[in-house]
């Protein structure tokens, strides 16, 4: 066309036009720490598989978990979940059903059966991880993934620690717990059972020859020493209070009658049954007592239901399924079948004081729930040592005073749940890994939190969280079935869509929709974008509308 | 409804995309294909809200017709912003020739197709607040009243901002311009009956006509795709925040029409042959006062001292379009009106 | 075909025998008669394919026209007077734009006081407006000079305007030779826009240009339009190839052999200036003719070359039908441009005096046609005069103002001092 000079243009001319140097700030796409993830005592990237979860990708999601967290079916059961008290969602509407996907990926890795490889060429080292529980099966997973030979020895009779011989049954089905620690052996973990660690520095010196049990696996230990140990034994000793009792009081403590549930026989307990504490163990002992026939089940608190320690879902599950409770209350003396109570106040500062106001409450049988105890004997005299509290000191790498020993879970100082206890065995196996090349285990430097502020929330979508199915009650006091049930696949969908992502791109196109001078390029599907500096003036719609958080704006250089 | 529900999606379906969508459940905005109608280049102010609403706009009517849509600008913001010689940012066939003719230009334009047999090839008139409500507003009741096969797409910025901002028929009460200083005993933009062309585009009773913002660009898509399945005038209208004259922050110009339907302030409905059919809700309802305060034009509402009078006005205002197009379920309305009436601050969500 | 028609109607055929594709339609006396007769062929089905479009203003009408043009449709419309000078805001955009409309202006005057009768002082106002300006001076011319129009827009892509006067020519029933339908296409082949809105071939017209090309852009359009001072010869002369007759052009001269005074005028009122000359002629004036057909581009060199170089042209006396208030005579100015544009070596130039006649539909009678020029050959014309002016009434007008400041309305109390009482409403 030979068009009219000036007056008809050729389309599009406006690119010579590079309206990028009008900029004074410029966008940046940043990663941020979503608070689920920082708030995990496993360290799992929970917004990246709940992410890879929202597709469809189950196997990969599961495969992102694993990365942290060798046990999500048992994560889906039994974690006390910190994440979703953190959740940003929370202060939408509702946390994130984090738990709830993750169990589901667990079950559904084990009705696939997904299996880890192990792709790490072999070191050639021996690492011994003592204690078979969460802790101990971490590392020696993380450790064997690294290439490492590892071997866990373990006093008990089966796997799985407090997971097994605490954790009642309806909470978490052996079968569950059975086949996530066989799929760690399976990746060459040697186990050994029955088999009480009790000279540690010997192992290290010369494969154990000193150790009483030696002889049972003097064939493995004899062509080698351990490089180096993760001691995790736990905490098992039921802590007891002294209650002036007459002969006939039957006291129990809360693990060791959790412990016999693993036995041959159920612990005899009565027609009525009293447990004295406030912990999650005391709901356990509360719970399974009334699985056992007792008609009553009351549990005996010095405070308040706010100041309980167990968590609000323990005790509401606990309510729902008569178990009473009786707040304010010291027992002050058993005997025959007669608890006497003493009324409690709390002081200013919250601690219970006596009211010198007596009661009486009949009982069969008094459970102590009252905490537990470690039994560190196998590294007292251990040079370098140190033991505070009745627990043992160990360094930010989780290593001991003496080189080469580290421990971990319930028997160092730290919160006691299976969760922080798998944390610690991941993060043993990595200090381990670098010990063993004369190394430091650093890590990345973490991005910084994503506040729930950052966020632009508009573009979320009302969800409420979906609910887990339950037992009907009838069978939660006649059965040890899971009372719990999982979600089904499109609930678990719905659930790991409701995550909003917090800080991390999830490539919503909202920042390339909404430039109002395209100076945004779409990269493609897991590429994300990027700021086309040549056009891009600044105003900032991308990083306002950005729903996630995960663009900000920095000042040009002069 | 007039945006696509998608349930089970991350961010529901206001955010622009997102890879768990279908390709069909896509906005245009979203697709690295999108045609950019308005491309690189053009020298709207940051943030500008017309730029982005008449690319979403375009581009959607690009994907409706299959890549055959004609321009007709009139003049204003967009067509000096997008055209000045020797360069242009539009990418599809687009035409200026003047700032009241806009629709008439259009008119001819799809005579010229009609006489041609090109009824593949569809027209889109669209001008500045001015340039429809006021200057071009003759030609643009010409064109409803022959139903001419155009879609008009009026984007509203409240006033006429390429001339520096000066009052015109679109510009809310209240509102300060160069026109209407914020200066004697009514500052700003003076109480009048307001012109509300979507109402009048109704009276018409053309097949189409909808309202639409930039801060809801699947609804704005949407509105374009679906005017473009009837034959015959459609009107639509939406609100672009304009960051120069209204005093709010660039990076807050979605916010701000957000919250423009967020207080009832600016209704978003759709209506066909002069019957509303439907109304998008309000999702978070707010009270005026938080759209006012982040836009220096109503600066004078609140210092020296809180005109409270003149807030209630424009907060009755925003009630009045709640009820007339049912924006909240009904049992919310009244307890919420009591509150939101009374001229509290704090945000009233539903 | 020979026919007794109203100009209008030979008009309207011959418009639709060009094949517009899109005609708008706005009513404005006298162009009435010619878009009614064009929206019946349509209505009728008798041109097809063709939109025919009832707007709501002229401003629409030329819009639409634009907008159709842009599409590349071949576009049409007519007006006049207050018409055209509300359309004027885009009758100036389709010249910026180079659209090839063409358009019927029947001339009438422009209020106030409103006035439906024919002068020029409409198409006058629009002359710079960077349209083509052809002046009819005949029913037959009107018709023929609308074929013409298409051609030389098209060629062009320069709007059109053809004059042609109000009532005189509009309402008047003349034996007209109305074309064949195939003649007309053999001469006018379909529209082949320069620029056209095609999603296959995206441009963007009507871009904003500041002074870095603005002076550029408007040499362009004067060059082009000054093309129609070589382009329009040639139409004529391929018109009477296929027409057999000869219609239009840029000058035409009446008995100008040994003329020593010139007549010069634009439209119908030639018709009358030539029984006039006949008649001075006969008392033996040395009187000719110089109509300007084109008055748009000015054809200054043809005007020249009618008048020869020798200096045998004393007098020119141009008869202008509309006035330049304050000024005197349009046409003039441009003559004396062109006269002036002759470079040295000339003759000492005509004298030259404006005769301002036939405003607001003042019959222009031989009688003081004779008067006048008579006068003119005397030497005793002044440079600046009004033809039949009522120098009585306005006297009486001039006491009046005097008197009172509010003298009342001028055209009213006129009618009272002739005894009539105002009917144009
Ligand atoms: C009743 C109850 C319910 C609980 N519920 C939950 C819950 O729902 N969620 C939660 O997160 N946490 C819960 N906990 C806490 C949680 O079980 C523990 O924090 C966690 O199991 C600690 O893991 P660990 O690996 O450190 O030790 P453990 O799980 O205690 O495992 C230690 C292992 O070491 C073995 N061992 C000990 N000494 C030796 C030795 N000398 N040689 C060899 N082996 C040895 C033991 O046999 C045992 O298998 C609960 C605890 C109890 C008691
Ligand atoms: C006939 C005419 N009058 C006035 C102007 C001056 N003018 C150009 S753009 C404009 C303002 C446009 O306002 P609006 O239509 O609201 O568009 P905006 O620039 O706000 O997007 C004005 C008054 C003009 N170009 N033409
Ligand atoms: S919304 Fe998602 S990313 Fe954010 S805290 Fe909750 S689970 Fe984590
Ligand atoms: S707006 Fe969406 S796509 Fe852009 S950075 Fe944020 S989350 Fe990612
Ligand atoms: S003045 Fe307003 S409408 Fe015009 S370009 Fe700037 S932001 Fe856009
Ligand atoms: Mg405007």
């Amino acid at each position: 066309m030979n068009k009219p000079f000036a007056i008809t243009l050729e389309v599009g001319s406006s690119r010579a036009n590079q309206t990028g140097s009008w900029r004074t700030e410029r966008p940046v796409y940043v990663d941020s720490l979503p608070p689920c993830n920082h708030a995990c005592p496993a360290g799992e990237n929970i917004q990246q598989w709940l992410y890879q979860g929202e597709d469809g990708s189950y196997e990969n999601a599961w495969r992102q978990i694993m990365a942290d967290n060798p046990f999500p079916a048992i994560m889906g059961r039994v974690c006390y979940r910190p994440c979703e008290t953190a959740c940003n969602r929370a202060q939408l509407d509702e946390a994130v059903g984090i738990n709830s996907v993750e169990r589901f990926l667990g079950d559904e890795a084990l009705r696939q059966g997904w299996t880890m490889p192990v792709e790490a060429p072999p070191s050639g080292r021996r690492v011994l991880v003592v204690g078979c529980g969460p802790s101990g099966l971490s590392a020696a997973y993380q450790l064997t993934r690294l290439g490492h030979a590892v071997t866990i020895r373990d006093a008990g009779a089966a796997p799985g620690g407090m997971m097994r011989y605490g954790i009642p049954k309806y909470r978490l089905p052996r079968d569950v717990l059975d086949a996530e620690v066989q799929r760690i052996v399976d990746m060459g973990v040697t186990l050994e059972l029955n088999t009480t660690v009790k000279d540690i520095q010997s192992l290290l010196r010369d494969g154990g020859a000193g150790e009483p049990d030696a002889g049972k696996n003097a064939g493995k230990d004899a062509d080698g020493k351990f490089d180096a140990v993760f001691v995790a034994v736990g905490a098992h000793i039921g802590r007891r209070a002294y209650i002036p009792a007459g002969d006939s009081a039957r006291i129990l403590d809360a693990v060791s009658m959790l412990r016999d549930m693993e036995g041959e026989e159920p612990p005899l307990l009565g027609r009525r049954v009293a447990v004295y504490g406030g912990g999650n163990t005391a709901m356990d002992a509360a719970r399974t007592a009334r699985r056992l026939g007792a008609s009553e089940a009351i549990v005996v608190y010095r405070r308040t239901r706010e100041r309980m320690p167990a968590h609000d879902i323990e005790v509401k599950e606990a309510l729902e399924e008569g178990v009473t409770m009786r707040w304010l209350s010291t027992i002050t003396h058993a005997d025959g079948g007669k608890l006497q109570i003493e009324k409690m106040a709390l002081d200013e500062t919250g601690f219970p004081q006596p009211t010198g106001e007596f009661t009486e409450l009949e009982a069969d049988c008094l459970v102590l729930a009252l905490g537990q105890d470690a039994d560190l004997s196998l590294l007292e005299g251990v040079s370098g040592v140190e033991f505070t509290d009745g627990v043992v000191q160990v360094s930010p790498e989780l290593m001991t005073g003496y080189p080469g020993i580290f421990a971990g879970g319930d028997m160092v100082p730290g919160e006691r749940t299976v969760t922080v206890g798998i944390g610690h065995g991941k993060k043993a196996a990595r200090c381990i890994d670098a010990w063993l090349r004369s190394d430091h285990y650093t890590r990345e430097p973490k991005h910084d939190l994503a506040p729930f502020g950052n966020l632009n929330t508009w573009y979320y979508e009302d969800a409420p969280a979906t609910v887990r199915p339950q037992l009907d009650a009838a069978r939660r006091t006649t059965s040890f079935d899971e009372v719990v049930g999982g979600l089904d696949a499109s609930n678990a969908l719905f659930e790991a869509r409701r995550c909003l992502s917090c800080g991390n791109c999830f490539e919503c196109d909202n920042c390339y929709g909404v430039c109002p001078d395209n100076a945004v390029i779409k990269l493609g599907v897991g590429e994300r974008y990027q700021i086309d500096l040549n056009y891009c003036k600044g105003c900032g719609i991308c990083v306002h509308e950005c729903p996630s958080g995960s663009i900000k704006m920095v000042p040009e250089e002069a | 409804m007039p945006y696509q529900s998608i349930k089970f999606i991350q961010t529901g379906s206001l955010a622009v995309g997102g890879r768990l969508l279908a390709e069909d459940q896509r906005s245009v905005q979203s697709g690295a294909q999108r045609s950019n109608s308005l491309t690189l280049g053009h020298r709207a102010c940051q943030g500008c809200g017309e730029a982005l609403g008449a690319r979403i706009a375009l581009d959607a009517c690009q994907r409706a017709t299959g890549g055959k849509t004609i321009a007709v600008n009139a003049t204003g913001c967009l067509e000096v912003f997008s055209t000045p010689y020797p360069e242009t940012s539009w990418q599809l066939p687009w035409l200026h020739s003047l700032f009241g003719n806009a629709p008439a230009v259009a008119a001819g334009v799809a005579a010229a197709l009609r006489a041609k047999s090109r009824d593949d090839v569809r027209v889109v008139g669209q001008g500045g607040d001015g340039g429809t409500v006021d200057i071009g507003f003759a030609c643009l009741s010409g064109m409803f009243e022959r139903n001419d096969d155009v879609l008009y797409i009026c984007y509203d910025n409240e006033a006429y901002m390429n001339t520096g901002v000066q009052r015109s028929g679109a510009t809310p009460y209240a509102a300060r311009t160069a026109t209407t200083e914020p200066v004697g005993p009514e500052p700003g933009n003076k109480f009048g009956q307001g012109k509300n062309v979507p109402m009048i585009a109704m009276a018409h009773e053309i097949p189409y006509v909808a309202t639409a913002t930039v801060s809801d660009l699947r609804d704005l898509e949407y509105k374009v795709e679906r005017a473009m399945e009837f034959r015959g005038a459609r009107y639509l209208h939406v609100l672009v925040p304009c960051p120069l004259g209204w005093g709010s922050a660039p990076e807050s110009t979605i916010e701000v029409a957000r919250l423009a339907t967020q207080t009832g302030l600016f209704p978003v409905f759709e209506a066909e042959d002069g019957e509303v059919v439907s109304a998008t809700p309000i999702r978070h309802r707010t009270g005026v006062r938080d759209y006012l305060r982040i836009q220096r034009r109503y600066a004078h509402l609140f210092k020296p001292a809180e005109r409270t009078e003149m807030i209630d006005r424009i907060q009755r205002g925003a009630d009045r379009n709640i009820t007339r197009f049912g924006l909240l379920p009904a049992d919310d309305i009244d307890a919420e009106l009591a509150t939101v009436g009374a001229g509290r601050a704090e945000e009233i969500t539903s | 075909m020979l026919r007794q028609i109203e100009g209008s109607r030979a008009v309207a055929d011959a418009v639709a025998m060009c094949r517009p594709e899109v005609i708008c339609a706005y009513p404005i006396t006298p162009q009435t008669h010619i878009v009614e007769a064009l929206g019946a062929k349509v209505k009728a089905g008798q041109l097809r394919p063709c939109e025919f479009l009832n707007v709501e203003s002229e401003f629409a009408a030329m819009s639409v026209a634009i907008g159709a043009s842009a599409a590349g449709a071949r576009a049409y419309t007519a007006t006049a007077s207050q018409g055209l000078l509300y359309m004027s805001e885009a009758v100036y955009n389709a010249a910026g734009l180079g659209l090839p409309i063409v358009m019927t202006v029947a001339n009438r005057a422009i209020g106030a006081p409103i006035n439906i009768w024919n002068d020029h002082s409409d198409a006058m106002s629009q002359r710079d407006a960077g349209w083509i300006q052809l002046y009819a001076e005949t029913s037959q011319e009107a018709l023929d000079l609308h074929i013409q129009a298409f051609r030389i827009a098209e060629d062009l892509s320069v709007p059109v305007m053809v004059c042609m006067d109000g009532f005189l020519l509009t309402h008047a029933y003349e034996r007209a030779d109305i074309p064949s339908p195939d003649q007309v296409d053999n001469f006018l082949p379909g529209y082949e826009p320069r620029q056209v809105l095609d999603p296959a071939a995206p441009v963007s017209i009507g871009a904003m240009v500041g002074p870095e090309a603005f002076t550029e852009v408007r040499y362009l359009a004067h060059a082009r339009q000054s093309q129609a001072l070589t382009l329009i010869p040639e139409v004529v002369a391929e018109f009477t190839k296929t027409f057999g007759r000869d219609s239009g052009g840029l000058v035409r001269g009446y008995r100008l052999e040994d003329a020593d005074t010139v007549v010069v005028a634009l439209g119908s009122v030639l018709g009358t200036i030539k029984d006039t000359v006949d008649e001075l002629r006969g008392d033996g004036m040395r009187i000719g003719i110089l109509g300007i057909s084109t008055f748009r581009p000015f054809p200054s060199a043809a005007v020249r070359e009618a008048l020869g170089s020798d200096g045998r042209v004393k007098r020119l006396v141009v008869l202008e039908r509309a006035l330049a208030t304050g000024v005197g005579g349009i046409v003039s100015a441009d003559l004396r441009m062109a006269l002036a544009g002759g470079g040295s070596g000339r003759a000492a130039e005509p004298v030259m005096s404006t005769v301002i006649a036939g405003l607001g539909g003042r019959a222009i009678t031989r009688m003081s046609l004779r008067t006048m020029l008579a006068e003119a050959v005397a030497g005793a014309l002044e440079p600046l005069s009004f033809l039949d002016l009522n120098k009585g009434l306005i006297e009486r007008e001039f006491i009046r103002a005097r008197r009172t400041r509010r003298s009342g309305p001028v055209a009213e109390n006129m009618l009272r001092d002739q005894g009539l009482t105002a009917r144009i409403g």
